[in-house]
């Protein structure tokens, strides 16, 4: 399969719009302007059947549909936020081929009728928001940007938005919010975003990799895009590898195959002497799945079939060396630091669920424990008012499960290592009863 | 006109653009970027942020000078940056280390790396060093393909050893490029770097 998104990602100045363009760059925009008006677009995207690369997979030309026609004020947001632990590479996307994204956005606005588009990303991604600030300069400089472009009479505007380090904001209403110069919690849905979204108003939001695919799809047609890959997940697919790999990166795939080919021969499988014990299909919200899953074809739905789901397409791994334990601590408090503790069961949840795996972590629970963290994910899924909840739920119930024979053995270590009650030097302590083993 | 009731728009509370000493050039960006959006409260969390690099931190000097071009309270801006991880509500260094100590961090071992930085820095997690080094855990800062990763000043570095920690943190405090064998905008994508390509130093990276 050629590179798509990736295809001479490291030229020298591809950056620029001097090398983009030199390259074939926004001639696919001229072209639509020219000779397809924005229905036409829009149903090469929908003909092309990709879905969305932020983490929940919906189809990106029927999302663009839902916006109402009309000429009040639409807008895009780029989700350029790339909170999603493991994810990394819309970054390497806007730092290294920002036209790419750019040219998509122009595109994408002209199908679904959109006069004001942004891009919100994440604070820390310094160094890429000030080079797409200087892609979108460009692009403006060069007519690509702004009020009647290229005499087409279609117009829209971009700006480059930095938000300042909060997973949440990643959700699409939670961004609209942050947008808005707000804090930065979710919004009751519906209305959903394609009627009342930023201002109100009508608004598309998509990932910063789906919107990359579109000057490709327009370029070749939706037909086109749609062969490659699987019948229900068309197109490649920039998968993040990271954890315990010989050669962590971003690779991409065509989406489809077997995951083995992903870990093993891309990422070059696990480090010398070590083997692996569980893998995150897509990201940390991912259930975790096994080795006995790496023929699994790497595409939304054969992901989601094993009981897990592809997500933003990041794979961490997890070797023998490693404690489940400590895994499902450091995922739990992740969570628990960015809920934005709107609703109940998303805020008590994921800080008792931190807790209690806190103590597992010190020995100071036993099995009954286990059962308890389980039920308190049970509580959590499906009753949360954005799906962060879910993010954490989702992981821990898996870890839970899958590794109970780990959790219980590292219990069991943990009380072996004590010193037996008889042994240990008891002391009555009149406040907080017999401590045994402690002597203070 | 009336005034609608809600704390961003209670007049009492906005500072008075003549009562505050804002700096021109922080007024004229705070200015520019309110125009760039339909609503001009938009521009809160940057404007923020540019305040916050001028000052060091959210000082409450800072907070009633973009209050008052603005035209919002400062209570609505506060409660605004309290939401978010990259502002700092207290004083902080010069110098500003976010260490990476999420999952694929941590399973490259971001923890030993925390702990010497903690030692070199001479302050534990979220403290200021006596010569203004900043240092804190973060969570995943989207570079796992160089964990563990830190992000010093805005710059990613990666991967780190026990031994870089240290380098980093002389690097820091002679005021020099930190570890400029190990940033991240000089790597080119994973196949490229596997297969033993040249870095990128094309200017593909550099901002
Ligand atoms: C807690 C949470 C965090 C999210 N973070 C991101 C993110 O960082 N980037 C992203 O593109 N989508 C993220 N999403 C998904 C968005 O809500 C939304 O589905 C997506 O941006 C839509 O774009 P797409 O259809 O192109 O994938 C997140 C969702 C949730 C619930
Ligand atoms: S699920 Fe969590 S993050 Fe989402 S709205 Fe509720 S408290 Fe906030
Ligand atoms: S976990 Fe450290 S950068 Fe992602």
């Amino acid at each position: 399969m050629d590179e798509l998104l990736f295809q001479d990602i490291d030229e020298p100045g591809l950056n620029t719009i001097e090398v983009y363009e030199r390259r074939g760059g926004y001639e696919t925009l001229k072209k639509a302007l020219r000779e397809l008006d924005g229905e036409q677009v829009l149903a090469e995207l929908q003909a092309s059947g990709v879905r969305g690369r932020g983490g929940a997979g919906f189809a990106m030309g029927t999302k663009a549909g839902f916006l109402p026609k009309g000429t009040m004020d639409k807008y895009l947001c780029c989700n350029a936020d790339e909170s999603e632990p493991g994810t990394f590479k819309d970054r390497e996307l806007m730092q290294k081929n920002p036209h790419q994204l750019v040219e998509g956005i122009i595109l994408a606005s002209y199908a679904a009728g959109i006069n004001k588009a942004f891009i919100y990303i994440r604070g820390e991604y310094d160094a890429q928001a000030s080079i797409l600030e200087a892609a979108v300069r460009e692009a403006y400089e060069h007519g690509h940007l702004g009020e009647n472009i290229h005499g087409s009479g279609f117009g829209v505007s971009l700006v480059v938005h930095r938000g300042a380090g909060a997973y949440i904001c990643g959700e699409e209403t939670a961004l609209l919010d942050s947008l808005e110069g707000k804090r930065g919690n979710p919004r009751l849905k519906p209305p959903f975003p394609a009627n009342a979204g930023l201002f109100q108003g009508p608004t598309l939001i998509n990932n910063v990799e789906t919107l990359s695919n579109v000057s490709h799809i327009v370029k070749h047609g939706g037909e086109w895009y749609a062969k490659i890959g699987t019948e229900k997940s068309t197109g490649t697919k920039l998968v993040s590898v990271s954890g315990c790999v010989q050669r962590p990166g971003n690779y991409e795939i065509e989406l489809g195959i077997p995951a083995r080919e992903i870990i093993f021969g891309l990422a070059g499988g696990p480090l010398p002497g070590r083997e692996i014990k569980a893998w995150f299909p897509g990201g940390s919200s991912s259930p975790l799945l096994t080795p006995d899953e790496f023929d699994l074809p790497y595409d939304f739905d054969s992901i989601a079939g094993a009981g897990s789901m592809l997500g933003s397409g990041a794979i961490i791994v997890i070797d023998d060396s490693v404690s489940i334990v400590d895994v499902a601590l450091r995922t739990a408090s992740f969570y628990k630091h960015e809920s934005c503790g709107k609703c109940t069961p998303c805020r008590e949840g994921t800080n008792w669920t931190t807790k209690m795996l806190q103590r597992v972590a010190d020995g100071d629970a036993t099995p009954m424990d286990l059962d308890l963290i389980a039920g308190v994910q049970q509580q959590i899924m499906g009753n949360c008012l954005c799906v962060l909840g879910d993010a954490m739920a989702m992981p821990v119930s898996s870890m839970v499960n899958k590794f109970r024979d780990e959790f219980e053995a590292h219990l069991e270590a943990a009380r072996a290592s004590r010193t037996p009650l008889a042994d240990a030097p008891a002391k009555l302590d009149l406040v907080g009863g017999l401590v045994p083993g402690v002597i203070a | 006109m009336s005034v609608p009731r809600e704390v961003t728009r209670h007049e009492d509370a906005i500072p008075q653009l003549a009562d505050v000493n804002v700096p021109d050039e922080l007024k004229t960006w705070i200015e520019q970027r309110m125009a760039m959006y339909p609503d001009p409260k938009s521009a809160t969390i940057p404007c923020l942020m540019q305040a916050q690099k001028l000052h060091g931190w959210l000082s409450p000097d800072a907070v009633r000078q973009v209050a008052a071009v603005m035209r919002v309270t400062p209570a609505y801006l506060v409660s605004v940056a309290s939401f978010y991880d990259m502002f700092e509500l207290q004083e902080r260094g010069r110098h500003t280390i976010y260490m990476c100590t999420n999952i694929s961090c941590m399973l490259r071992g971001a923890d030993a790396v925390m702990a010497e930085l903690e030692a070199a820095v001479g302050v534990s997690d979220g403290d200021v060093s006596d010569d203004g080094i900043f240092l804190r855990r973060f969570e995943c800062l989207g570079a796992c393909d160089i964990a563990p990763m830190a992000s010093v000043d805005g710059v990613y570095v990666g991967p780190l050893t026990v031994d870089d920690a240290k380098q980093l943190v002389e690097d820091l405090r002679a005021e020099r490029d930190v570890l400029p064998a190990k940033h991240l905008t000089k790597r080119p994508v994973a196949a490229t770097f596997w297969s033993g390509g040249a870095p990128a130093g094309s200017g593909a990276g550099e901002a």
